[in-house]
């Protein structure tokens, strides 16, 4: 039988534990195929957060470091900066990033830091089941916001993106989603556009990728796509908000 | 000569190149092959515009560098002289700079040799050679720092741009020394 | 013996950092230790070494967990408040057994405390402060010389046990200026280290670094290689210095400055005629319990006495290697005093009954 399809050599031969319907999956792939396409799949070395994919070291197959909590643009920092010739990426959900590891991302940010971050945005936390993250939107209803969230009581989301592309050292910030088909193409362009910065040695990049989780929304998969295109993409429309004319 | 845990105690304020002219004497009883430390005060005490530090002197591995008992106390100004000159040895040395220091250390057990430091580099036009006048007294009154090693330390921690003043330095310290025969 | 020159504790240790092939420093402003990444703000350019100011201690100790995955000599120093913000990073290294060098100038607590000279970190720094079973390899100098000779062994030592290596200093440490003579050449000590990241370059599998296991028994698994592996740092790297103890009526522990103070107080003290030794570790962990337990049994040594700038932490250790067969009794200042050669004295004629 003819082979039509194969697995992307930037991941492992390993069954991934993601719940059904979650697009953690998707994004994934997309950075190991952007890997190969550019062909640094030798040259990079990714930072696992905490979080769901707090083990996504066991799949990616290039050389792995796993974080502690929020602190992966520090520990990449670190990475960088013994191997300037290498790429680093790090890999972050809004927990990681924007609540504990805010001062961090800030920060690698603000210093032009020549690494890639891939933020993953799906507004809770999933890992500890279903609580409040910093990306939750207005009325959405998780286990620490139960009556849905309150401005008055748990304040308003960040919109994570536009923050960051206020800082002069983050040269290309962009939000893609991967909810259809043709966001999905768009979002592994913004991949493979974020690791050319890098490459470029201009600095600062990062993507941020809207992202599902039906199993702490409630949700079945389907309907948790629609859910991200009704309300996510309302409160965090896509696009680049740095380096919109950047050629690399 | 040779000394056990021999200690000085150089104070004032900031900026009066109290912890420089510390060093110098560290580094001049160094290259006489003595043990030596050098503790200076550090941190908000050193932002409220006081400074000191202290030196120890020895031919015997020094304990510890944080001084209890004063050989030579050195103040800049009057309350330097209040906190310190009660620590000093029976038999101990203060020197001060009597422009500056009004008040006189009220013990008898003491040798006191106040110098108009401040006044004299005043006149030679350079406010950095207050503090040479009283390490020369030093050097007379206690023999811890000889007129050959002070020179050899000035060259040892002085920027190489400020080497040409090293004559005039050595020709203020020598003048210093007289003060030590004066009671 | 080369040239010994005046130098300043906290810039020894940058100046033996970098002889010892340290190129990558991270860290954050804290008193009293900050002429330390001063120095090397001027130095690392000079060997084309980084020198990064992070934005927090937080940021720094996992830059150094980043820069030693990835292979490199790394060091990161901090005082007291700045090395409790440090701790988790210390479990992570620990967890993914990565070498790094971290020193704490200590200053007094607790809470933000005051900058002046303390040693009430011992606990902290030898009984953990971040959370699991581990143990950070300790070391206390006690002069400017052995600051420096005991940063440059705090690398090997690192790179050799995939350790975190810790130098407890004070505040008198960091700011006094003693001599030191350096070494024409460093006896580096290095280690393949196939496990870090590098990018893959043609390895045929990649690599991980990571602390979390989820599955019970390779935790446990991990957790009984470390404890291996610690017992064997007990077994080789005990460090102590025993001075005047065959004699001795009394015997004093104390470590870096404290010890120091301790050595005149013998001197006098054997000038009245009380016989008084010293046992003074210079490796915090491992402890010296063996050697301790030792001195404890010599027929002369009637009580112990433990000497440090806090409220009785070190003791704890010494009362547990005497195990009770001699008196230990504890003489301690705060706040950023140091204890006095007279009080010392006084206390140990009391002691002795005079």
């Amino acid at each position: 039988m003819e082979k039509v399809f194969s697995r992307t050599e930037g991941l492992l031969d390993k069954p991934m534990h993601y719940c059904p319907g979650c697009t953690h999956g998707i994004i994934h792939r997309l950075i190991a195929e952007a890997m190969c396409e550019l062909d640094i799949l030798e040259e990079t070395i990714g930072v696992s957060p905490v979080g769901c994919t707090y083990n996504n070291y066991e799949y990616f197959a290039c050389d792995m470091v796993q974080a502690s909590h929020g602190r992966a643009p520090a520990v990449g920092t670190g990475i960088k900066r013994v191997h300037p010739e290498r790429m680093v990426f790090t890999y972050q959900g809004d927990g990681d990033l924007a609540a504990i590891g805010t001062a961090e991302i800030v920060h690698a940010a603000a210093r032009g830091e020549k690494i890639s971050t891939f933020f993953v945005n799906n507004a809770i936390y999933g890992m500890t089941s279903g609580q409040m993250a910093p990306t939750t939107l207005i009325g959405q209803k998780t286990t620490t916001s139960p009556f849905g969230r309150d401005p008055q009581v748990q304040g308003y989301p960040i919109n994570v993106s536009e923050m960051i592309a206020t800082l002069e050292g983050a040269v290309y910030v962009e939000r893609v989603s991967v909810s259809s088909f043709k966001d999905i193409k768009n979002a592994a362009k913004a991949i493979r556009k974020a690791f050319r910065v890098q490459q470029a040695g201009l600095g600062f990049s990062m993507v941020e990728i809207l992202s599902t989780c039906p199993t702490n929304w409630g949700i079945d998969p389907v309907g948790a796509i629609e859910w991200l295109e009704e309300n996510m993409k309302k409160k965090y429309p896509l696009g680049v908000f740095r380096g919109k004319d950047l050629e690399v | 000569m040779t000394m056990t845990d021999f200690s000085i105690i150089l104070a004032g304020f900031g900026g009066q190149g109290i912890l420089s002219a510390g060093r110098i004497v560290a580094t001049a009883a160094l290259l006489d092959n003595h043990e030596v430390s050098w503790f200076p005060s550090y941190g908000p005490e050193m932002r409220g515009g006081t400074a000191n530090c202290g030196v120890v002197i020895s031919d015997s591995i020094i304990g510890s560098p944080v001084i209890n008992d004063i050989d030579v106390l050195i103040a800049l100004n009057n309350p330097s002289l209040e906190k310190f000159s009660r620590q000093v040895k029976p038999g101990g040395v203060v020197i001060v700079d009597s422009t500056l220091v009004t008040s006189v250390p009220e013990r008898e057990d003491i040798k006191f040799f106040p110098i108009p430091a401040s006044e004299l580099a005043n006149q030679d036009g350079n406010m950095n050679f207050a503090v040479v006048y009283l390490l020369g007294c030093l050097s007379a009154a206690s023999e811890c720092i000889s007129q050959e090693k002070f020179e050899e330390a000035l060259k040892d921690v002085l920027p190489a741009r400020h080497h040409h003043l090293i004559p005039a330095e050595l020709e203020v310290f020598a003048r210093g020394k007289t003060y030590a025969n004066v009671k | 013996m080369t040239k010994r020159v005046l130098m300043k504790g906290n810039e020894v240790i940058a100046e033996a950092a970098v002889r010892a092939g340290c190129r990558h420093y991270f860290g954050y402003p804290i008193t009293p230790q900050t002429e330390i990444m001063h120095y090397m703000a001027r130095r690392m350019p000079e060997v084309s070494g980084t020198i990064l100011q992070a934005e927090s201690e937080v940021a720094a100790i996992n830059m150094v967990y980043g820069a030693a995955a990835a292979g490199a000599r790394v060091m990161t120093t901090s005082s007291s408040p700045g090395i409790s913000l440090k701790q988790e990073g210390f479990s992570y290294i620990a967890g993914a057994e990565l070498p790094a060098v971290v020193v704490n100038i200590v200053r007094t607590g607790p809470g933000l405390g005051g900058i002046l000279p303390a040693q009430g970190d011992y606990f902290q720094a030898t009984k953990g402060g971040g959370h699991g079973d581990y143990r950070n390899i300790v070391l206390a100098p006690a002069s400017i010389q052995e600051l420096y000779e005991l940063t440059v062994e705090a690398f090997n030592l690192a790179d050799k046990y995939r350790n975190l290596v810790m130098i407890l200093g004070d505040g008198t440490l960091g700011q006094m200026m003693e001599p030191v003579a350096f070494r024409d050449e460093e006896s580096i000590e290095t280690v393949a280290k196939d496990w870090a990241v590098s990018g893959r370059q043609g390895r045929k599998e990649h690599n991980e670094i990571t602390s979390i296991y989820i599955n019970p028994d390779i935790m446990e698994a991990l957790n009984n290689k470390l404890q291996a592996k610690y017992r064997e740092i007990e077994k080789n790297e005990v460090r102590v210095e025993v001075l005047q103890c065959e004699d001795a009526e009394i015997v004093i522990t104390a470590f870096g400055i404290a010890s120091r103070i301790c050595r005149n107080v013998i001197r006098q003290a054997r000038a009245e005629g009380i016989k008084v030794g010293m046992i003074r570790p210079i490796t915090l962990w491992p402890f010296p319990s063996k050697t301790i337990s030792a001195v404890a049994s010599i027929e002369s040594v009637s009580s112990f006495l433990t000497v440090e700038l806090n409220a009785g932490q070190m003791v704890e250790d010494v009362r547990l290697a005497v195990n009770g067969s001699k008196p230990v009794e504890f003489y301690g200042r705060m706040g950023g005093n140091l204890p006095s050669q007279k009080e010392i004295l006084e206390k140990i004629r009391t002691m002795a009954g005079k």
